[in-house]
């Protein structure tokens, strides 16, 4: 028979050293990263010297650098350009087809939806080598919008299963109510589905942003003009090129994780709810 | 009915541009490859050569770095199914019981994941550095100067090496998913099994495997979706290297596309591959059902 000390004592251990486990890990997943801005401020020779995480002369310069002579202003503005635009494009077309498929009748709306769902679950990893032959045929290759329309259509299918989920969910009352008020179904659609499905808008969003901004094969596929390449492209070119010169990669890449961690931490809540809810209903 | 038909019509239009999009990119590649897998072509000149399934027979006869490639992607995916998998659940088991700042991990655990595979490759390319690496100079500062190496470049710990880099950006998804699992286990059952005199090894046992298990069988397959398609970690540090040592499939078509540029073969390269993957999701959402049914 145990004493409560004694189970007292246990379940404190027990705490202790899960609470241990866990920030050990959590230390694991933040130091590159904290070692990454570090390194970005550190001179070509105190980088390979000084492994401390707070350089003690911080070498701002390194950005200014990396910006202008590194071209990652080019391409952190193509990045930003390319997120903006595919995730516009998904939310309209995305939204328009999950509010038909959610609401509105029609011959082959089952067959649709569930043409769109089956490529959420068939993988067909050489489609890359048809989609370069098709850019190529219609002229796209090292353009924008070949590099636009066929990430719009990656996103489109896991937003158009989120969108319509959440739409059935809306109150049939409220559209029945505008309809006898004299509402077009394109009035009911913008002006009071769209409004309300805001928080899975949000939900897409995020979830697009993320896969555009992190997004490489393609962008290596498609684009060869350096005008044109984002930044998950321009940082293996750049490290191509000069490969030694360590903290102005550094601070590259801290250009292009500096957005993602600052949506990720405003976003956080609707970033796991929307994993949580795709993975375990889906 | 001229109306109703007007106002059906009318209907099509919101699907129309998702419809022609997905024609256009999804529909006419998918075929368009299996159409390309029975030719030989360059991808630019105007002649193609049928040669039915001789692309897929010289993969099945002859080509043993493609089949060293599907080994290596079939390597990783089994330490991520047991060792990023395990990390995961042992997470998620942690803060599943409320401790101190289990919020604050959360976060922490699914940055990782939300980073891309470039940039995550490019800094641990620099931790595995054989010169200026973190890795060898902690070794050293430890006294095990006879462990350190060229981690990425010595074909022994390559592969190994790279699948460490994908189980650390990795795990932190898997947790999130165990852990959405473990909160959707309803409190009585656990309470009911211990007023029943039942240990925490039991609860564990009989209460959350069984319970889990769906959600076990989704995170296997996703993983394995995952991680056999593993492309961007590997580019941004060996590029497949050395030799064909972390060579996976994904850099395999890509080569023998834009490399040897050979589009016909890399087509049947990725119909062989598409059907693998296929293969084994079914095999593991088999297995899930047998073991719902079992009681």
């Amino acid at each position: 028979m145990y004493s409560v000390t004694q189970y007292r004592a246990k379940r404190f251990g027990l705490k202790l050293v899960m609470q241990l486990f866990c920030a050990g890990v959590a230390a694991t997943c933040l130091f590159p990263l904290f070692w990454m801005a570090a390194s970005s401020l550190k001179t070509q020779e105190t980088v390979f010297s000084d492994f401390s995480l707070l350089p003690s002369n911080p070498q701002w310069l390194n950005y200014v650098n990396a910006w202008t002579k590194g071209g990652f202003g080019v391409y952190f503005l193509n990045s930003i350009f390319y997120s903006t635009v595919v995730v516009v494009g998904i939310v309209l077309i995305s939204s328009l087809a999950a509010y038909a498929f959610a609401r509105l009748r029609f011959p082959g709306r089952q067959f649709f939806f569930i043409l769109f769902l089956a490529t959420m679950m068939i993988p067909i990893p050489g489609a890359f080598i048809a989609l370069y032959v098709l850019l190529n045929k219609l002229g796209l290759i090292n353009t924008h919008w070949g590099y636009i329309l066929p990430q719009i259509n990656g996103g489109l299918a896991l937003s158009i299963f989120l969108l319509k989920t959440f739409f059935e969910k809306l109150p049939k009352d409220l559209e029945d109510s505008a309809r006898i008020d004299g509402c077009t179904k394109w009035g009911i659609y913008w002006h009071l589905a769209m409004p309300l499905a805001k928080p899975a808008i949000a939900v897409v969003v995020i979830f697009n942003v993320l896969a555009v901004w992190n997004e490489y094969l393609l962008a290596m596929l498609v684009l060869t003009d350096k005008e044109l390449m984002p930044l998950q492209r321009g940082l293996m070119v750049f490290q191509g090129a000069h490969i030694t010169q360590y903290p102005l990669l550094m601070a590259g890449m801290t250009i292009s994780v500096i957005p993602i961690v600052v949506v990720y931490l405003l976003m956080q809540r609707y970033i796991i709810e929307g994993i949580t809810a795709g993975a375990i209903k889906g | 009915m001229k109306v109703r038909l007007k106002d059906t019509f009318e209907n099509y239009f919101f699907i129309l541009p998702a419809i022609v999009m997905f024609a256009t990119f999804s529909i006419y590649p998918f075929f368009k490859v299996f159409q390309l897998s029975a030719y030989e072509w360059d991808g630019i000149s105007s002649t193609m050569r049928f040669v039915g399934l001789a692309n897929f027979w010289d993969i099945f006869r002859h080509n043993t770095v493609w089949w060293t490639s599907v080994w290596n992607a079939v390597y990783v995916t089994l330490l991520a199914l047991t060792f990023q998998n395990i990390l995961a659940l042992l997470l998620a088991l942690a803060c599943d019981r409320k401790i101190r700042g289990g919020h604050v991990y959360r976060v922490i655990f699914y940055l990782p994941p939300v980073l891309s595979g470039i940039v995550v490759g490019l800094i641990w390319s620099w931790i595995y550095d054989g010169n200026y690496g973190l890795l060898n100079h902690w070794l050293k500062a430890i006294g095990l100067d006879g462990l350190t190496r060229s981690w990425l470049s010595d074909p022994k710990t390559a592969l190994t090496s790279v699948a460490v880099i994908h189980m650390w950006k990795g795990f932190g998804w898997g947790f999130v998913i165990l852990l959405a699992g473990l909160q959707n286990i309803p409190r009585e059952l656990y309470e009911a099994a211990r007023v029943d005199g039942a240990n925490a090894w039991q609860v564990f046992k009989e209460v959350t495997i069984p319970m889990m298990i769906p959600v076990f069988i989704l995170v296997a397959i996703l993983t394995v979706l995952g991680t056999m398609q593993i492309f961007d970690i590997i580019i941004s540090t060996t590029g497949g290297g050395p030799g064909y040592h972390t060579e996976v499939p994904v850099t395999r078509i890509l080569s023998t596309m834009t490399g040897t540029s050979q589009f016909g073969y890399a087509c049947a390269e990725g119909i062989i591959f598409g059907i693998l993957l296929l293969l084994v999701s079914l095999f593991q959402m088999r297995i899930g059902k047998t073991f719902r049914q079992a009681p």
